[in-house]
C-alpha cells in the first residue's frame, strides 16, 4: 500500500516537466491532492460508502448469509414500538452516559486542580493518576472481575471496612450497572491530564489581581478558574459523552450483557443483533445503529449550539 | 496563618494519597495475584502478599492457551498498523499544511467530523466488506485501513508541520528539490518529536484494540493478547484460575507500561494536544 503511494507520487514528481507549463497556483493544488490522496480515497472506502451501506442496510432484511429484501421502515418501527429490549438497553445507556460524564468531569477537574496548587511531585501524582488509563481494556476488564467479585472482591473489602456487607456487583441485577460505572472511574486520569494542562495555561496575572483584591478561593474557582477553563469542559465533555454513548468492551467481557439484560449496552445490543444472534439481523442492527448515530449527533449539537452561550473564548 | 496553610497541605497530599491508592490497588493487586497459589487467592479477607510466594501461574498460563502466538500476533498487528499510521498521517499532514488548493478547509472540516463519528454506524458495512474480500481471519482488516490516514494523527501532525518556518521550504524548492523529498528530508525530520507521539499513541491503541480482533479474527491461532484474556476467562472451568488469569495479564501489560514509562511525557503531550486545540 505505501510503496504504491509513494511510486503514484514519484511518478508525479517525473512529469515535472509537463507540470512546469502549469502556473505555480495550480501545480500547488496538484501536489496538494496528491500528499491527501491516501485520507481521500480513504475517507471514501472506509466512511461515506460505508456509512451510505449502512443507512440502506438499515431499510433491507439483510443478514451476511441471505441477501434480505427492502422492507421500509419496518426495522425502525420495530425497534420504537414492538422491541423493549431496545428502550431498556437504550434507558440504561443514558443513565451510564450522564453518571460516567459527570463523575469524570467532576472527579478530573477536581484532580487537576490538586495537582496545580503547587504540590511536589506533580509529575508522579499525574502518572500515578494516569497509569490505569493506558492499561489495555481487555486486561482492566479482567483485573476489575476481581476487583468487583461478589465474594472477596476488593471494593467489597474497602466497604468492609465501612461495616457493609458483601454486594455481588457483577451478578445481581440491581448492582451489576452500577459496578461498571465505579469501574469507569479508572479513566479520570484522561479527563484529568487534559484539565491539567488548561490550568497550567491559565495567565498567572488573573490570579495575582484577584488574590489582591481579596478573593477567597473559592469565589476565584467559581468567578475566575471555572469561566476560563470553559473551553477545555466544553472539549472533555464532548468526547467523553461520545465515548461513555459506546460502551462496550468491559460489558461484553465481565458481564456479557446479563444478570438479566441488567448491562446489555446499546453498542452490546447492536453487537448482538449483527453478529451473535442467529440468524444475523444485520438490517436490523444497522437501523440500531444509525438511531444511536442521530441520538449522538442531537447531543453533540446541543452542545455545540449551547456552547455559544456557556464556553468563554479570551480575546 | 502558618498552621492553617500547613494544614491545607497536609489534607491535599493525604487526599492524593487516598485516591492514588485507590487507582493503584486494582494493579498492585493484580500484580501480587499472579505469584500466589490458588488456595490463597479466594480467601476471605482477601490477602495483599502471596504466601507462599510462587511464579508457577506464569508458565502455567503461557502453557494454557497458545500465548507465545498470541503475543506475536499483537505485535505484528501493532508493528505494522504504526508503519501504516505514520507514513500516510505524515504525508497528509503534510498536505494539509504546506499547500493552498481548492476546497481544503472545507475537507478539513470533514477530516475532524469524522473523529465524531460513532464507528457503529460503518461498522457492519465494512464486515461486509471485508468479508467480502475474504480478509475475515487475517490480519488485513486490522492492518489496511490504516495506511489511508487516521484522522486525529493528521490533525496533530498538521499543526506541527505548520509551525516549521516556510523559509526551510522555499530554500529547497530554489535547490530544485522535489516535493517529495522536501516532505522526506526536511519535514520528517524536523517532526520527529510529533511523530513519537503518533507512534506512541497507535501502540497503545493497536496493542489494546478488542474489538477488531474480535470480530475478524475468529481462529485460535489468529488471535491477539485481548482475545486470548477474554477467551480464557469465559472458558468455563477456568474462570476460577485467577492467578493465572493475573499472571497472563501482566505479561499483556507490561509491554504497555514500559513505553508508558520511557516515553511520559509524549504520551501526556499527545492527550494535552488533543484536548487544547480542539
Amino acid at each position: 500500500m505505501a510503496t504504491s503511494q509513494t511510486s503514484r507520487l514519484i511518478t508525479a514528481e517525473h512529469q515535472l516537466p509537463r507540470l512546469a507549463k502549469l502556473n505555480l497556483r495550480q501545480r500547488e493544488a496538484i501536489f496538494g491532492y496528491l500528499f491527501i490522496s491516501p485520507w481521500l480515497i480513504g475517507l471514501f472506502l472506509f466512511f461515506i460508502v460505508p456509512f451510505a451501506a449502512s443507512f440502506y442496510l438499515s431499510f433491507t432484511s439483510y443478514s451476511i448469509l441471505s441477501p434480505g429484501r427492502w422492507v421500509g421502515l419496518d426495522n425502525y418501527v420495530r425497534a420504537l414500538t414492538q422491541d423493549p429490549v431496545f428502550w431498556h438497553s437504550l434507558g440504561i445507556t443514558a443513565l451510564y452516559v450522564s453518571v460516567t460524564v459527570i463523575l469524570r468531569i467532576v472527579l478530573g477537574f477536581g484532580l487537576a486542580l490538586l495537582l496545580n496548587s503547587k504540590v511536589r511531585f506533580i509529575g508522579f501524582w499525574r502518572t500515578l493518576f494516569y497509569l490505569p488509563s493506558i492499561i489495555p481494556l481487555a486486561a482492566l476488564s479482567v483485573i476489575w472481575m476481581q476487583v468487583l467479585d461478589g465474594r472477596s472482591g476488593l471494593l467489597n473489602q474497602l466497604l468492609s471496612l465501612f461495616g457493609i456487607g458483601h454486594i455481588r456487583w457483577l451478578t445481581d441485577p440491581d448492582f451489576a450497572l452500577t459496578g461498571l460505572i465505579i469501574m469507569s472511574t479508572v479513566w479520570v486520569g484522561t479527563t484529568m491530564v487534559i484539565f491539567l494542562a488548561g490550568l497550567q495555561n491559565l495567565p498567572e496575572e488573573y490570579f495575582e489581581a484577584s488574590r489582591i483584591d481579596g478573593a477567597t478561593n473559592l469565589q476565584q474557582l467559581r468567578f475566575i478558574i471555572i469561566p476560563l477553563m470553559t473551553p477545555t469542559i466544553y472539549f472533555n465533555l464532548l468526547i467523553n459523552i461520545i465515548n461513555a454513548f459506546q460502551v462496550f468492551s468491559q460489558a461484553l467481557i465481565m458481564t456479557q450483557g446479563g444478570p438479566q439484560d441488567a448491562t446489555r449496552f446499546y453498542m452490546l445490543y447492536v453487537y448482538d443483533n449483527a453478529f451473535r444472534y442467529t440468524p444475523a439481523q444485520m438490517g436490523y442492527a444497522s437501523a440500531l445503529a444509525w438511531i444511536l448515530f442521530v441520538i449522538i449527533l442531537v447531543f453533540t449539537l446541543l452542545i455545540v449550539v449551547s456552547s455559544r452561550r456557556w464556553v468563554f473564548y479570551g480575546d | 496563618m502558618q498552621m492553617r496553610s500547613n494544614l491545607r497541605r497536609g489534607t491535599t497530599y493525604l487526599t492524593l494519597a487516598g485516591v492514588g491508592f485507590l487507582f493503584v490497588a486494582p494493579l498492585v493487586w493484580m500484580v501480587s495475584t499472579s505469584f500466589m497459589t490458588l488456595d490463597q487467592v479466594g480467601q476471605w479477607p482477601p490477602q495483599w502478599l502471596p504466601d507462599p510466594f510462587t511464579v508457577e501461574n506464569y508458565p502455567n498460563a503461557l502453557m494454557s492457551w497458545d500465548f507465545g502466538r498470541s503475543f506475536a500476533n499483537t505485535a505484528t498487528i501493532t508493528a505494522w498498523s504504526i508503519a501504516g499510521d505514520l507514513i500516510s498521517s505524515t504525508l497528509v499532514a503534510y498536505g494539509f499544511a504546506r499547500f493552498r488548493f481548492p476546497g481544503r478547509n472545507i475537507l478539513f472540516v470533514i477530516l475532524l467530523a469524522t473523529l465524531m463519528l460513532p464507528f457503529i454506524v460503518t461498522l457492519i458495512p465494512l464486515y461486509i466488506g471485508f468479508s467480502r474480500l475474504n480478509w475475515i481471519n487475517t490480519f488485513l482488516p486490522l492492518i489496511v485501513p490504516h495506511f489511508f490516514g487516521n484522522a486525529f494523527f493528521i490533525f496533530l501532525l498538521r499543526q506541527f508541520f505548520m509551525a516549521i518556518p516556510q523559509d526551510l521550504v522555499d530554500a529547497a524548492r530554489l535547490d530544485g528539490a522535489s516535493e517529495l523529498v522536501i516532505w522526506w528530508r526536511i519535514m520528517v525530520p524536523l517532526a520527529r518529536p510529533a511523530l513519537i507521539v503518533v507512534a506512541i499513541l497507535s501502540f497503545q491503541t493497536n496493542w489494546n484494540d478488542f474489538l477488531g480482533p474480535l470480530l475478524y479474527l475468529q481462529q485460535d491461532n489468529l488471535q491477539t493478547l485481548s482475545l486470548g484474556l477474554y477467551r480464557f476467562n469465559t472458558l468455563p472451568g477456568e474462570a476460577s484460575l485467577t492467578n493465572q488469569l493475573m499472571a497472563a495479564t501482566v505479561i499483556m501489560v507490561i509491554p504497555v507500561v514500559i513505553v508508558f514509562a520511557i516515553f511520559q511525557k509524549q504520551f501526556v503531550q499527545g492527550v494535552t494536544l488533543s484536548g487544547l486545540k480542539g
